[in-house]
C-alpha cells in the first residue's frame, strides 16, 4: 500500500524533474540565451543573493503583509455580509442586489481610481486585495446558506429548535463546505490583485522587486519573483485544503463507509 | 390534580400553534390523549382539493397506518398534523408533543450520531440519554458515528431514536421504510411494534404497502381524493401471518379499495 503510494508519488516528480534537467542541458549548451531564459542553475545562484542579502525577505513579508490584510478584511466584511443577507429578507434586499451588481465591475479596473483616491501607499494596494477577495467569500457562503436542505430546515422545525439552533446547528455547519470554497478562490483572486498593485506604482513588495528587475533586465530576478508567487499560491491552497480537512471530517469519513 | 393540569398543558390547538407561533398554546382540557380532526379540507391554488372535509379520531395508544395511492392525501394529513402544513380549513386537535419520521432519515451530516438522536436537547444527561435510545433501536455501537457512514436502515433507525427521545405521546412516520431493502424492512417493521408497545404512544403511519400495513396497525385507513373511503379494524393478534384467512381477506379487502384487482 505505501509502496505503491511512494512509487506513485515519484513518478508523478518525474516529468518536473526531467523538464528542469532538460532545461539545464539546454542553457549549458547554448540552445537558449541567458538572457531570455536563464538556466535553473544561475536561477539558484540568484535566488541565493537575494535571499543573503536580505531584499527577498523584505520585500517577501511586505506582500505577504499587504494580503493578510487584505484578506483578513474582506473575509470578516464578506461573512459578515453573507450572515446578513443569507439569513434575512431584509438583508438580502439591501445587500444583495448591489453586491451581484459591484460583482460585475472587474475589481482591476479600479487600480487608477484607487490610486487617485487614496495615492500610492498601502491603502489601494490592501483594498484591491480586499475587493478582489471580498466577492468568492460573500457569493459562496450566501450560496451555501440559501441553499440549505430544506428537509434539514423542517426537521429542525420538527423538533421545536429555535432560529438561533437551527441557525447554529444545520445552517452554519450546512454552509461551511462552501465558505471554505470561496475561501479558497479569494486566495487565488488575492494573488492575482496583489500582484497587479505592486506592479503599479509600489515601492516594496515582490511585485516591486520584479518591475525594477525589469529596468536592469534581470530576467532572473523576475523568474525569482514568479517562482515566489507560485509557492505563495501553492501555500495557502495547501492551508485552505488543510483547514477543510480538519474542519469537514464528516464529509471525508462518509466517502467510505466504515 | 396537578397531574390533570400537567395532562392539559399537553394539548394544544393547532391552528393556534400556527397562527401564534409558541405563545399562542392554548391548553384545553380534555380526558384522553386523543388525535381529533374535525371537518379538515386543503385545496392548493385551483386544484381538485388534497383533503376534503376530512375528520377522524385516533383514540391514545391506537397504532393507525394509513394507505393511498400518490397524491390520495396522505402526505398532506401527515404533514399537517406534524404542524409543517398550515390548518386552514376545519380543526385539528393532538398531544402537543410529537415527533415525526420521514422516508429519507434527515440526520445532519455534520453532527455525530448521538447529537443527531439529542439534538435542540440541552442539559448534560443528554448524551445518556441518546445512549439509552440508541441502545433500544440497537445501535448502541454507532453512537459516535458520522451519519453519511450508516447504511440505510441504521439511519432511519437513528431517526427513530430521535423521535422517541423526545418521549412523544404522538409518533407520525411518513414512509419510514420504504427506501430500505426488503429484509431490512421486516426488521424495521418489528422494530417499531416493540418500541410501540414499549412507549405506548398514538403512532401514525403512512405507507402504500398493505402488508406493512396489515403486520402493523390496529386499524388502516384508506385515503382516496382526500377523503377516508374505508376504515378497517385489523382483529389480529400479534405476530401476525401473512397465511392466516383473515389477514388474506383484510388483504383482498384494501387492495380492493386502493383499485387493485386479482384479475389484473
Amino acid at each position: 500500500m505505501t509502496a505503491r503510494f511512494y512509487l506513485r508519488e515519484g513518478r508523478r516528480l518525474l516529468s518536473p524533474v526531467l523538464l528542469v534537467a532538460g532545461w539545464q542541458v539546454a542553457s549549458a549548451c547554448g540552445l537558449i540565451s541567458a538572457r531570455i531564459l536563464p538556466s535553473p542553475v544561475q536561477l539558484s545562484r540568484t535566488l541565493w543573493g537575494l535571499i543573503k542579502d536580505g531584499s527577498l525577505l523584505t520585500n517577501l513579508l511586505v506582500s505577504l503583509e499587504r494580503v493578510s490584510f487584505g484578506f483578513s478584511l474582506a473575509l470578516i466584511v464578506g461573512v459578515t455580509l453573507a450572515l446578513l443577507s443569507g439569513l434575512s429578507r431584509w438583508g438580502e434586499d439591501i445587500i444583495d442586489a448591489p453586491l451581484q451588481i459591484l460583482r460585475t465591475l472587474p475589481a482591476l479596473a479600479l487600480a487608477p481610481l484607487f490610486i487617485l483616491w487614496f495615492g500610492i501607499g498601502e491603502e489601494p494596494k490592501i483594498l484591491l486585495v480586499f475587493l478582489g477577495a471580498l466577492f468568492p467569500i460573500y457569493l459562496n457562503l450566501h450560496k451555501g446558506i440559501r441553499n440549505i436542505d430544506p428537509k434539514l430546515l423542517e426537521v429542525a422545525r420538527t423538533l421545536g429548535l429555535s432560529r438561533a439552533q437551527t441557525i447554529r446547528d444545520v445552517i452554519l455547519p450546512g454552509a461551511l463546505p462552501d465558505l471554505l470554497l470561496g475561501v479558497r478562490y479569494a486566495f487565488g483572486i488575492a494573488w492575482l490583485m496583489l500582484v497587479v498593485a505592486e506592479q503599479v506604482n509600489a515601492e516594496s513588495g515582490i511585485g516591486h522587486m520584479m518591475m525594477d528587475a525589469e529596468d536592469f533586465l534581470r530576467t532572473d530576478i523576475i523568474l525569482v519573483g514568479l517562482i515566489v508567487y507560485g509557492l505563495l499560491g501553492l501555500i495557502s491552497d495547501r492551508l485552505v485544503r488543510t483547514a477543510e480537512r480538519w474542519l469537514l471530517v464528516w464529509q471525508r469519513q462518509g466517502g467510505t463507509r466504515v | 390534580m396537578v397531574a390533570g393540569v400537567a395532562k392539559a398543558g399537553r394539548y394544544a390547538r393547532m391552528n393556534h400553534i400556527i397562527s401564534n407561533g409558541e405563545e399562542g398554546l392554548r391548553p384545553l382540557v380534555r380526558e384522553a390523549a386523543d388525535v381529533r380532526i374535525t371537518n379538515l379540507s386543503r385545496q392548493f391554488s385551483g386544484g381538485p382539493p388534497v383533503l376534503d372535509h376530512l375528520s377522524l379520531t385516533i383514540p391514545a395508544g391506537e397504532f393507525v397506518v394509513l394507505l393511498g395511492r400518490s397524491g390520495s392525501g396522505k402526505s398532506t394529513l401527515l404533514r399537517t398534523l406534524a404542524g409543517l402544513d398550515p390548518v386552514e380549513c376545519g380543526e385539528v386537535l393532538r398531544p402537543a408533543a410529537v415527533s415525526v419520521v420521514f422516508q429519507e432519515s434527515r440526520l445532519l451530516p455534520w453532527r455525530r450520531v448521538w447529537q443527531n438522536v439529542v439534538l435542540g436537547q440541552k442539559g448534560p444527561a443528554a448524551k445518556q440519554r441518546a445512549l439509552s435510545v440508541l441502545a433500544e433501536v440497537g445501535l448502541e455501537h454507532r453512537v459516535e458515528a458520522w451519519p453519511l457512514t450508516l447504511s440505510g436502515g441504521e439511519a432511519q433507525r437513528v431517526a427513530l431514536a430521535r423521535a422517541l427521545v423526545r418521549d412523544p405521546s404522538f409518533l407520525m412516520l411518513d414512509e419510514p421504510f420504504a427506501a430500505l431493502d426488503a429484509l431490512t424492512r421486516i426488521q424495521m417493521q418489528a422494530l417499531v411494534l416493540t418500541l410501540w408497545r414499549k412507549h405506548q404512544c398514538t403512532t401514525l403511519l403512512v405507507t402504500h404497502d398493505v402488508d406493512e400495513a396489515l403486520i402493523l396497525a390496529d386499524r388502516v385507513l384508506v385515503l382516496e381524493n382526500g377523503r377516508i373511503k374505508i376504515d378497517l379494524p385489523v382483529p389480529l393478534s400479534r405476530p401476525r401471518r401473512h397465511a392466516d384467512p383473515v389477514f388474506e381477506g383484510l388483504r383482498c379487502e384494501l387492495l380492493h379499495a386502493l383499485g387493485v384487482h386479482d384479475s389484473e
